[in-house]
C-alpha cells in the first residue's frame, strides 16, 4: 500500500556506478512507521482470545432460546442443558457412559495405531513392503469404512469387538496414509548426508527417516483421533447398551434434545482435550520445525 | 575411537594413521578410467586422478561439468560406476547446502554417525574449532547461513577424515563469511594433515587454498597445475595473477589475458581440452 506507492510512484534509484550524479535531488519517499509487535499484541492473554468464540456462540444461543426464536422442542437452551448435564453427572449416568466410551476409543486407538504404523513402516521403508502392502491398503481405503459395520456385526457379534474394530479400522487407515507419506517425503539429500556420515541402514531409519516422518505422523494422529470419535458414535448407535452413543440413542426415543446436546457437548470437550494433547505433543516433538506459526 | 591425526603433516604421521586397506600406499585417492553415465550420457568419462596424502586439491570447472558427480563417487554415495576408485575408509563430506538434520540440535548433528556414544564435549570441541561452540544447543533453523555451513564443516571435521571432500561449501556464503571460512579450512587442513578435494567454481579460492588446481571438462581432468606459491597467499602477487589468468583461460573465460604458456609441472597426463562443451557462464 504505502510501500507499494513509494516503490512504484517514483523512478527507481540509480545505483549503477559510473553514471554522473543527478542534477536534481530525488524527492524523498513517504515513510511509514514499523510498529513493534510488543506494542500491539499480548494485551489479551491467548486463552482468553480462544474462549471468545465459544462464549459468543453460547450467549447467542441462550438469547435465541429465551426470546423464543429457537423453540425448546427443537433445541433446549444452554441453561436447561447445563442443568440436565449436572443431573446426569450427579446420578452417575454420564461418568459411567464416558468411561465405557473412552475405553473403547483407547483400545481402538491402540490397536489401530499399532497396525497402521507397522504397515506404514513396512511399506515406507522397503520397496518390497511397498509393493506388497501399499496397493492393497490404497484399494481397501476407498471402501467407506462405515459401510463395513454390518459385516463386523455378522463377524464379531454385538459386543465390544465390532465397535473397537471399527475405531481401529478408521485409525489405522489415517495413520498408515500419513506415516507412509511422511516417510516417503523425507528429503533424499538428508538421507544422502546421513549415509556420508557413516550411518547404517538402521541408523538412517532412526536418525533421519523416522524423525523426518514425524510431522506426517502427527497429522495422521490428528485425523485418526477425529475418526476414532466418529467411529465411536457410529459404533455405539448400533446395538450398544452403554456408552455415550447409547445414551444419545435412548434420548432420541424420548425426544430429549437436552440429553442429546449434553452428549454432543461431551464429544466436543473430549475432542478438545484430544486436540490439546496433540498440540502439546507437537510443541514438544516438532519444535525443530521452521514452519509458519501465524502472526 | 579415533586415530590421532593431529600434528605436523609428514609421512610418518600419515603411516601411523594408517591408510585403509583399499587405498594404495602413497595416495589418498586413486581413480582410474572412471566412467559415470546418466541415461547413456557419460558425465564422467575415463577420468584419472591421484591425490597424495595430505594434499589440498582444488577441482574447478563450469557448472554441470560433473564436479559434484565425481565428488559423490569419491564419497561412496554413487556406485553406479565403471572403473577403479580407491579412497580411504575415513572420509567426510561437506555439501554445498549444509544438510543438517533439522530435528537434531547442532551438537547432535555434529556427532551423528560417529561410532560409540560420542558425548557433547566431542561435538563442542569440533564446534569451537569453527567458532560455533556457543551454538551447540541451538536448533539448525536458528542458525544463519554461514553458521549452518560452519556446523556442517565441524560435522565433517569431527570424523578426523583422511580425505575431506568439499563441494562448493562456501558458495552460498557472503564475501566476509566466505573469507573466514576459507581461512578456517586452511587452518584445519594444516593442523589435521588430511587430503582435501575442494570443488569450487572460484579460481581465486582455488589458488588461495590448494596445492594443485584441476580443471574438469569433457568428463575428465582436462588441465592441472601445481600452485607453488608460498602460504599465506597473496592474490596481488604477480605469480598468482599469472596462474589465475591461465586457469581462467582454461575454463574458457573470454577476455582473460593469457600468460606465456608453461608446461604443467605435475606428472599426470594433462589433456588440454578446456571447457569447449558448455555454454553460458558459471554461476552458483
Ligand atoms: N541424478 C542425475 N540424473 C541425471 N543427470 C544428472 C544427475 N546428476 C547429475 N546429472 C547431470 O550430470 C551433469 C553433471 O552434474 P554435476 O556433477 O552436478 O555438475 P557440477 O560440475 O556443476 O557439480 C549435469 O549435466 C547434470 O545434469
Ligand atoms: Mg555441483
Amino acid at each position: 500500500m504505502t510501500l507499494d506507492q513509494a516503490v512504484h510512484g517514483q523512478a527507481p534509484p540509480d545505483v549503477s556506478a559510473g553514471t554522473p550524479a543527478r542534477a536534481e535531488p530525488c524527492p524523498s519517499p513517504e515513510l511509514s512507521r514499523v510498529i513493534p509487535v510488543s506494542g500491539r499484541r499480548r494485551s489479551v492473554p491467548r486463552w482468553l482470545r480462544r474462549a471468545v468464540g465459544p462464549v459468543v456462540l453460547l450467549v447467542l444461543w441462550q438469547v435465541l432460546s429465551s426470546t423464543g426464536v429457537l423453540p425448546v422442542g427443537m433445541l433446549a437452551s444452554p441453561g436447561t442443558i447445563a442443568a440436565t448435564g449436572g443431573g446426569l453427572v450427579a446420578d452417575g449416568t454420564l461418568p459411567s457412559a464416558m468411561l465405557v466410551s473412552l475405553q473403547r476409543v483407547a483400545v481402538g486407538l491402540l490397536l489401530g495405531g499399532v497396525a497402521g504404523v507397522a504397515l506404514a513402516l513396512a511399506s515406507g521403508l522397503s520397496r518390497l513392503g511397498e509393493d506388497v502392502i501399499d496397493v492393497t491398503v490404497q484399494m481397501l481405503r476407498s471402501i467407506p469404512w462405515v459401510g463395513v459395520i454390518p459385516l463386523f456385526i455378522i463377524w464379531l457379534g454385538i459386543g465390544e469387538a465390532p465397535k473397537i474394530a471399527l475405531i481401529a479400522l478408521g485409525v489405522a487407515f489415517h495413520l498408515y496414509l500419513n506415516v507412509y507419506a511422511g516417510i516417503r517425503g523425507v528429503d533424499a539429500r538428508l538421507v544422502e548426508a546421513g549415509t556420508s556420515l557413516g550411518l547404517s541402514r538402521r541408523g538412517l531409519i532412526r536418525h533421519v527417516v523416522l524423525p523426518g516422518a514425524l510431522p506426517g505422523a502427527m497429522t495422521g494422529l490428528r485425523y485418526s483421533l477425529a475418526t476414532a470419535w466418529l467411529a465411536l458414535v457410529f459404533g455405539e448407535q448400533v446395538n450398544a447398551d452403554d456408552g455415550l452413543g447409547f445414551l444419545m440413542n435412548q434420548a432420541r426415543e424420548f425426544f430429549r434434545t437436552d440429553v442429546i446436546v449434553v452428549c454432543l457437548a461431551v464429544y466436543a470437550i473430549l475432542g478438545l482435550i484430544a486436540d490439546l494433547v496433540v498440540r502439546t505433543l507437537e510443541r514438544l516433538l516438532l519444535q525443530w520445525r521452521p514452519t509458519f506459526t501465524g502472526q | 575411537m579415533a586415530t590421532d591425526l593431529h600434528g605436523p603433516v609428514n609421512e610418518s604421521v600419515r603411516h601411523a594413521a594408517g591408510q585403509s586397506a583399499g587405498a594404495a600406499p602413497g595416495a589418498a585417492v586413486r581413480v582410474g578410467g572412471l566412467v559415470r553415465s546418466f541415461d547413456g550420457r557419460a558425465v564422467v568419462d575415463d577420468l584419472h586422478l591421484t591425490v597424495r596424502p595430505g594434499e589440498f586439491v582444488a577441482l574447478l570447472g563450469r557448472s554441470g561439468c560433473g564436479k559434484s558427480t565425481l565428488l559423490r563417487v569419491l564419497a561412496g554415495l554413487d556406485r553406479e560406476i565403471e572403473g577403479e576408485v580407491l579412497v580411504p575408509r575415513r572420509k567426510a563430506v561437506a555439501f554445498q547446502a549444509p544438510r543438517l538434520m533439522p530435528w537434531k540440535r547442532v551438537w547432535r548433528n555434529v556427532v551423528l554417525g560417529l561410532p560409540g556414544r560420542p558425548d557433547r564435549g566431542t561435538a563442542v570441541r569440533a564446534l569451537d574449532e569453527v567458532g560455533l561452540g556457543h551454538r551447540a544447543d541451538a536448533w539448525p533453523k536458528t542458525l544463519s547461513g554461514g553458521e549452518a555451513q560452519r556446523a556442517s564443516l565441524a560435522r565433517a571435521l569431527v570424523r578426523e577424515p583422511d580425505l575431506l571432500l568439499l563441494d562448493e561449501p562456501f558458495g552460498a556464503l557472503d564475501a566476509l563469511t566466505r573469507i573466514r571460512a576459507q581461512q578456517l579450512v586452511a587452518e584445519v587442513w594444516q593442523r589435521r594433515g588430511c587430503a582435501v578435494l575442494l570443488v569450487t567454481h572460484d579460481v581465486e579460492e582455488a589458488l588461495l587454498l590448494a596445492d594443485r588446481a584441476l580443471v574438469m571438462a569433457g568428463g575428465r581432468i582436462a588441465y592441472e597445475t601445481e600452485v607453488a606459491l608460498p602460504r599465506p597467499r597473496d592474490s596481488s602477487d604477480p605469480r598468482f595473477a599469472a596462474l589465475r589468468a591461465r586457469l581462467l583461460d582454461r575454463l574458457g573465460v573470454a577476455g582473460a589475458p593469457v600468460p606465456p604458456p608453461e608446461q604443467p609441472q605435475s606428472p599426470a597426463p594433462a589433456r588440454a581440452h578446456a571447457g569447449a562443451d558448455e555454454n553460458g557462464t558459471d554461476t552458483p
